[in-house]
């Protein structure tokens, strides 16, 4: 009799430890299971690895030396590091003089924009006014209408004006006037974020006898720090990533010699900035001092540094920030 | 001010407050609107102008009606460059292949996101890096050096059955497995918006259906789907703006090239860059209406809305 019972309390306990593997391995309603969890973690890690993979080889090609360039076995690490190909390129791109310039000429129109856009964005979201519907359509127009239909007759305003001439001038007055690059998605982000701020707060603020000015930076501006976030970020990043309209802007014949200039510009010029810096720095221009692969990485590393050194510090108010930000339109 | 209001004059000095309030409505878009009507609207109008017209540039612009015909710049474009209706082709059905790979590759990251993992800061910070990164001359330079494509994928076997496709749409798809990379590079933002979404809804309806009994896959395509789909019609939207703004974008180098050669000029660019817009254009408005929700689940979906943002 006993042995019976045991026989059938040793077949639940086996049953039960059965359930117990099948739970961890597949999952239950309550908690993903292993096999769920491995799917989940070689997915991200694959995505993760694809995304940084453009990175990596970047970094790694630029620190090899020419040999290692040539030799196959030596595909992602290299045999010696060397920091010759970081020298040329910063004397290619004339590097720490062109990173001041674009620094300013990415700085202060991103801080330009971030004040006119939120100011607009608040305007649009707090009040109402007549016609406000018509210029929410020529908003929404202007973000989906590519930019170079504009761009040509807006180069030809700035040169009637003679302010084509490698300065800042162009690049101020478009974001102090809401028309910096991408200007409109950002009236767009933070009008969304001003929407969710609640009306009531502000109309207690007005009733205890604030303006309508103080009610927008004492209350308005300080619940919008997410956004501010967000769109700095975004703006530097744009600034210092767009050629087209920066080419425009600064004008054709303008050189790092004459003007302003952006390490993406630089980088386009690449080839021939090096070509020419070669024939001057040595009288006679050896096959060994050709242009490889590892000076034109680490030219593009160098240019994208700065922009990596402001994510990587901003990165955690960043990442806070889109979550709260309300970015997703609605 | 909200005393004074209580007063018999009640409707009078609503409507002088309601003045004041449009006044400072226009006073904080103001900036915008002188931008936007010097910047963009006028703009518009002029570089229609010169697509109409004949320009001379002599001390300022002055524009000279055309011979022959009213749409003689735009015939133009066709005639005289070749490759352009090629290129424009090549670009359009390139976008119309990516947009779903970047939408449905963006929305399962954030969906990883979303979900209870470890390192996810470390994960976030990753998948965010081509925001940051992804521009037109680190690109050119990443895929001059064959970056651009995922080294250990053989592509072969499936090119092998491409081959026999057309050449129109051979290449297209060929440029799409070859620059993989660089276009799930392009869905930093749409993954931010998704992720934006996601944690909008609400934890209490996933707890509902799991009490309903509801599988991991139902929930995902009777609640999860169902709150993102505005979501899905606003990134398509906006891939398609960046991508057909973006620095790296064949089109808009040439039309560029065109403004400053001598042969071709500002009608001839002008007329280009309408001919580009019209084409984005139409494939925004196929976009549109081919994610636009339905009338009549609309209004679910809305009521659904109303309910998440009760609880």
């Amino acid at each position: 009799m006993n042995a019976v019972i045991g026989k059938e309390r040793n077949a639940a306990v086996r049953q039960n430890r059965k359930e117990k593997w099948k739970k961890r391995f597949l999952g239950s309603a309550e908690k993903r299971g292993w096999i769920g969890s491995f799917v989940v973690y070689a997915l991200l890690i694959v995505i993760s690895f694809i995304f940084v993979y453009p990175v990596l080889y970047m970094i790694s090609r630029s620190l090899m030396s020419r040999s290692d360039l040539l030799d196959s076995s030596a595909m992602w690490i290299p045999s010696s590091i060397t920091l010759h190909n970081y020298e040329s390129a910063i004397l290619t791109m004339d590097y720490w003089n062109s990173l001041l310039k674009n620094l300013y000429l990415a700085v202060v129109p991103t801080v330009a924009q971030v004040l006119i856009c939120s100011a607009v964005g608040y305007g649009f979201a707090r009040y109402n006014f007549p016609g406000k519907k018509i210029w929410m359509g020529v908003l929404i127009l202007a973000f989906l209408l590519p930019s170079q239909t504009t761009a040509l007759p807006n180069y030809l305003i700035f040169q009637n004006l003679r302010m084509i001439d490698g300065t800042i001038k162009p690049f101020l007055i478009t974001s102090i006037l809401g028309q910096g690059f991408k200007s409109t998605l950002c009236i767009l982000i933070f009008y969304n974020f001003h929407k969710q701020t609640p009306q009531s707060l502000i109309e207690a603020a007005e009733i205890d006898g604030a303006g309508h000015i103080k009610a927008y930076f004492r209350i308005a501006l300080p619940l919008a720090t997410a956004a501010i976030v967000v769109v700095t970020l975004f703006s530097f990043v744009w600034y210092w990533n767009e050629t087209y309209l920066v080419r425009n802007y600064l004008g054709y014949g303008t050189t790092r010699a004459t003007g302003l200039t952006t390490l993406m510009l630089e980088l386009n010029a690449f080839e021939d900035s090096y070509a020419s810096a070669y024939t001057t720095w040595a009288s006679s221009v050896t096959s060994s001092d050709r242009i490889n692969d590892a000076i034109r990485m680490a030219g593009t590393v160098l240019a994208i540094a700065p922009l990596m050194i402001f994510y990587f510090v901003l990165q955690k108010q960043f990442v806070e920030s889109v979550d709260r930000a309300g970015i997703t339109g609605e | 001010m909200s005393k004074k209001q209580r007063n018999p004059h009640d409707k009078r000095r609503l409507t002088k407050r309601m003045v004041r309030e449009w006044g400072w409505g226009y006073l904080f878009v103001a900036p915008w609107i002188v931008g936007v009507s010097i910047f963009f609207l006028r703009s518009m109008v002029q570089s229609l102008q010169f697509a109409f017209n004949r320009v001379e540039l002599s001390n300022g612009v002055i524009l000279h009606p055309l011979e022959n015909g009213i749409f003689e710049n735009f015939v133009k474009v066709f005639t005289t460059d070749v490759n352009f209706p090629m290129i424009l082709a090549n670009f359009g059905i390139g976008l119309v292949l990516q947009l779903p790979v970047i939408i449905s590759f963006s929305l399962i990251i954030a969906l990883l996101l979303n979900s209870k993992i470890r390192c996810r800061g470390l994960f976030r910070l990753i998948f965010f890096l081509p925001v940051i990164i992804a521009t037109g001359p680190v690109m050119n330079q990443l895929s001059a050096q064959g970056v651009s494509s995922v080294p250990m994928v053989s592509q072969n076997a499936l090119l092998g059955v491409l081959q026999g496709l057309p050449e129109f749409i051979y290449e297209p798809i060929n440029n799409l497995f070859s620059s993989l990379i660089m276009i799930l590079w392009n869905s930093g933002i749409q993954i931010l918006i998704f992720l934006a979404g996601l944690q909008k809804v609400p934890r209490a309806m996933y707890e509902a259906a799991k009490i309903d009994g509801a599988s991991a896959w139902e929930t995902f395509w009777k609640i999860t789907l169902p709150s993102v789909k505005s979501l899905i019609l606003l990134n398509s939207i906006y891939t398609v703006v960046t991508l057909a703004t973006g620095g790296s974008n064949e089109i808009i180098e040439l039309i560029y090239t065109a403004t400053y050669t001598a042969t071709q000029g500002y009608s001839y660019a002008m007329a280009m860059s309408w001919i580009y817009t019209a084409v984005v254009a139409v494939i925004l408005i196929i976009v549109f209406l081919l994610l636009k929700e339905k009338s009549d689940r609309k209004v679910v979906y809305e009521q659904k809305r109303v309910v998440m943002k009760g609880v």
